[in-house]
């Protein structure tokens, strides 16, 4: 603790608002609270692409008068309104969980982040009300009405994550507001929502959304392409869901550059941790596979590329990369879990992206949809791997800020609450959400199995 | 000033939930109640499409009063949710299985799938407002003191003022689901059942008022500062508005008026939560913690209303065209008793309401 720059660190933490208790249980904490993410992110991907996507092929049946188009604009939208529906449970739960789980954080941070989900509430209350008025209305409304019925969709579902990501991004590069005595004074929550992190993050999450939205959706049509459904109705949903993912994959590797450099900037021990870099170095190599060994302060078994991470981070092969060693060793994030989930979420977004320019090639210079079953296969396997390497992003992000839960300001084990048996929660927690997520897939089956005809066979009674 | 605005905004809230999100969660009392498969079918059937297409909607008022609350009052927020931990996790798990069993039923294909999801459902419905109504009362009752964990975790929402008001809540969203649904039914030219759903308003209803009253007579005990404050000054004229429309909303249902019974059940609630607000002024939570200590500072409060407000020009336009969609019967599916759709759609059949 010699080095000044530490000491001013710490001059710059806070203490909790509601005072100094134990703290027993804050990775027990952090567990549920990681469980409760990974189950509602891939939804909110949902959220963000699906409307899009029903509008458009909505958008081809105005323009058409083709019933296969209304017939699958009908039947994303329902799914879109049952994803929607799990959506607003999960959702509940981490809000619920950031006053069960981490009441100091919210006591403290509150009046300075909260402005962003007080938006958030409202972009939610937009969705949900048009979604369901989208979805009941087929056939009910005027086609034009019901058409824009569904635009408010698509928007609430864009501002909805443009305020989570703030808060997300205002943890890792907190601003507005001063720290006087260990006491947080002077918010100013439009600069705290409008933060530095929020652009890149929040590029990054929503073309995600359409990377997985449109890889899951694509497996589906895929699977029923192989089986020998080659109806224009399968034809449309895997071409569609193709063409939004196959656009967004390529674009992810260009806004994931741009993250990583805005990481290296601003959050300098998150990217050490995330390349396993123990000292600062000049031209510091990439260093692929392998793992970090904590008492070596190296990684084993790895792979170097000379200069490539500072080209990667800095655009520069000489330039400087700041190692783990440049803060004391309960500063830093767990070196393995965030260098092995950068790696996956790299290397799934490569083979992503190549996917998609192959789709693309192929049908730009062919006009088909490629013929090798390989190709539909791939296909398949995107989808579960695009929710992989979300999720492994995620862990980038936010195992990544460890030991903070606002980034140099306040440890996640102060923000914690005081109760004891948090694993009893958490149990309950897994055993709730493998319920949940089994009677979804089986739901979804369900919708998926009926044969698309009745979407629009008979004319609705009233 | 903004404190208050941002306290009428949570209050707002709570009473819009009370109203909405415990009808539905009433509707879910009356699914558990309507007795077998069979028999219960078409009550069954009547809840499943009348909460369809407003229930997420009706559930974000929930969401709503949480961010306020934490932007504009977080330590009173961080001292509650640490406290009445159980009670809020419980009422978390249960909106979990109640909106993901209500949106599974819809596709439930045998009756034993119906009847194992209905029940989550039901059951549910009934947890939820219970657990939220006993952390009320834990608040209301001046259990919950300003720290992390520094209430009783037991005693703080397992005590007679929080019992009464889980109860209440209980009962009240059935009441107001019984009013709505014989509305409904009536709506959907279904004239037994709107007489069906009537009997349970008129019964639920007498229900609730003795609550009520029961509910003064523990709170007199148990919370005196909260019964002093309700039986005097402001709070003694919500709480007399609160009865007046209660008796009133009987009366209209006896005389099949459901259309002003559904806003005179709205005031009703809505006067308990305005009394209960003005009966702890100036405390947010009682003894411990008054509203200017609570509010965030005024650059946070300021950009919280503006926001809201602005948010409000377009979520009360939104908000209204639903309900007018939903209340001239434009959103309506089919209607069709539950118990009539255990088998797989086929290609052939007639669409099917639900859908």
């Amino acid at each position: 603790m010699a080095d000044p720059g530490f000491l001013v660190l710490a001059a710059d933490q806070v203490t909790g608002a509601l005072g100094k208790g134990p703290a027993p249980d804050a990775l027990e904490a952090r567990r549920m609270q990681a469980l409760s993410l990974a189950v509602h992110i891939p939804i909110v991907c949902f959220g963000i692409a699906f409307p899009a996507m029903f509008l458009f092929v909505h958008w081809l049946y105005l323009r058409t008068g083709e019933p296969a188009y209304k017939a699958l604009a009908k039947r994303w939208s329902k799914v879109a309104l049952t994803i929607f529906a799990v959506g607003v449970v999960t959702g509940t739960i981490l809000s619920f969980e950031f006053g069960l789980l981490w009441p100091d954080f919210m006591a403290t941070f509150g009046e300075v982040f909260g402005l962003a989900f007080g938006l958030e509430g409202v972009s939610f209350f937009v969705e949900a009300i048009f979604i369901a008025i989208y979805v009941y209305g087929w056939d009910r409304l005027s086609p034009r009405a019901h058409f824009l019925t569904g635009v408010p969709v698509v928007i609430s579902g864009f501002a909805g994550s443009f305020n989570v990501i703030a808060v997300n991004g205002w943890m890792n590069h907190p601003q507005g507001f001063t720290v006087v005595d260990g006491k947080v004074t002077d918010p100013k929550p439009f600069t705290a929502l409008l933060n530095g992190n929020l652009w890149h993050e929040l590029v990054h999450m929503y073309i995600a959304g359409y990377i997985v939205t449109g890889f899951i959706v694509a497996g589906v049509y895929a699977s029923a392409w192989l089986k020998g459904r080659r109806d224009r109705y399968h034809r449309t949903g895997l071409v569609v869901a193709l063409s939004f993912a196959a656009l967004a994959a390529p674009v992810q590797i260009v806004v994931g550059d741009w993250a990583g450099r805005r990481v290296a900037e601003t959050q300098p021990t998150k990217l050490a941790a995330m390349e396993g870099l123990q000292r600062t170095e000049k031209g510091a190599p990439f260093t692929f596979g392998g793992y970090y060994d904590k008492s070596k302060g190296e990684v084993e078994y790895g792979v170097q590329v000379p200069w490539m991470l500072s080209i990667l981070a800095f655009h520069n092969p000489n330039a400087t990369v700041e190692g783990l060693a440049s803060v004391p060793p309960q500063d830093r994030p767990p070196v393995n879990i965030v260098r092995f989930a950068f790696q996956t979420m790299v290397g799934i977004g490569t083979l992503l992206a190549l996917l998609g320019v192959a789709f693309g090639l192929t049908w730009w210079r062919k006009r088909r949809l490629p013929r090798t079953p390989w190709f539909y296969r791939a296909v398949m396997a995107a989808g579960p791997l695009s929710l992989v390497a979300l999720i492994s992003g995620w862990i980038v992000t936010e195992v990544g800020r460890q030991p903070w839960i606002v980034y140099e300001t306040m440890r996640t084990a102060d923000a914690v609450t005081s109760s004891n048996g948090l694993e009893v929660g958490f149990g309950i927690l897994v055993a709730v959400y493998l319920f949940l997520g089994a009677a979804v897939f089986w739901l979804l089956r369900r919708l998926t199995a009926k044969p698309p005809e009745t979407e629009v066979a008979a004319p609705a009674r009233r | 000033m903004l404190p208050e605005i941002c306290l009428g905004f949570v209050v707002l809230g709570i009473t819009a939930y009370a109203v909405l999100g415990g009808a539905d969660f009433g509707a879910g009392f009356w699914d558990l109640t309507a007795g077998g498969a069979s028999r219960g079918g078409r009550v069954r059937g009547m809840v499943q499409r009348s909460m369809s297409p407003v229930w997420e909607a009706n559930h974000v008022w929930l969401i709503f009063v949480l961010v306020i609350l934490w932007t504009a009052f977080p330590v009173a927020f961080g001292s509650i949710f640490s406290t009445l931990l159980i009670p809020l996790f419980l009422a978390a798990l249960g909106i979990i299985f109640r909106g993901s069993a209500f949106v599974l039923r819809g596709q439930a294909a045998t009756i034993r799938e119906a009847r194992v999801l209905g029940g989550t459902f039901a059951l549910s419905s009934v947890l939820v407002p219970f657990c939220l109504g006993a952390a009320l009362g834990g608040v209301a009752s001046g259990r919950v003191p300003v720290g992390n964990m520094a209430g009783d975790p037991v005693t703080s929402w397992l005590n007679p003022t929080s019992i009464t008001i889980g109860v209440l809540a209980v009962v009240t969203g059935a009441y107001i689901a019984a009013v709505y649904l014989a509305g409904d039914a009536r709506r959907a030219e279904l004239p037994d059942l709107a007489e069906a759903f009537r009997t349970r308003a008129l019964g639920s209803g007498v229900v609730a008022g003795a609550a009520s009253i029961g509910a003064l007579v523990v709170l007199r005990s148990d919370a005196r500062p909260l019964f002093d404050g309700l039986t005097s000054g402001s709070g003694l004229a919500a709480v007399i508005v609160s009865a007046v429309a209660g008796i009133a909303t009987l009366g209209l249902v006896w005389t099949r008026r459901l259309g002003p019974a559904r806003v005179t059940s709205a005031v009703a609630v809505a006067a308990v939560t305005v009394g209960w607000a003005l009966a702890q002024d100036p405390y947010v939570l009682p003894g411990q913690l008054t509203l200017d200590q609570a509010a965030a500072s005024h650059a946070t409060l300021l950009s919280l209303v503006v926001s809201v407000g602005v948010g409000f020009l377009i979520l009360v336009p939104s908000l209204w065209y639903l309900y007018r969609l939903v209340l001239q019967g434009r959103l309506d599916q089919e209607y069709e008793p539950l118990d009539q759709r255990f088998r797989p759609l086929e290609a052939g059949d007639p669409q099917r309401g639900g859908e």
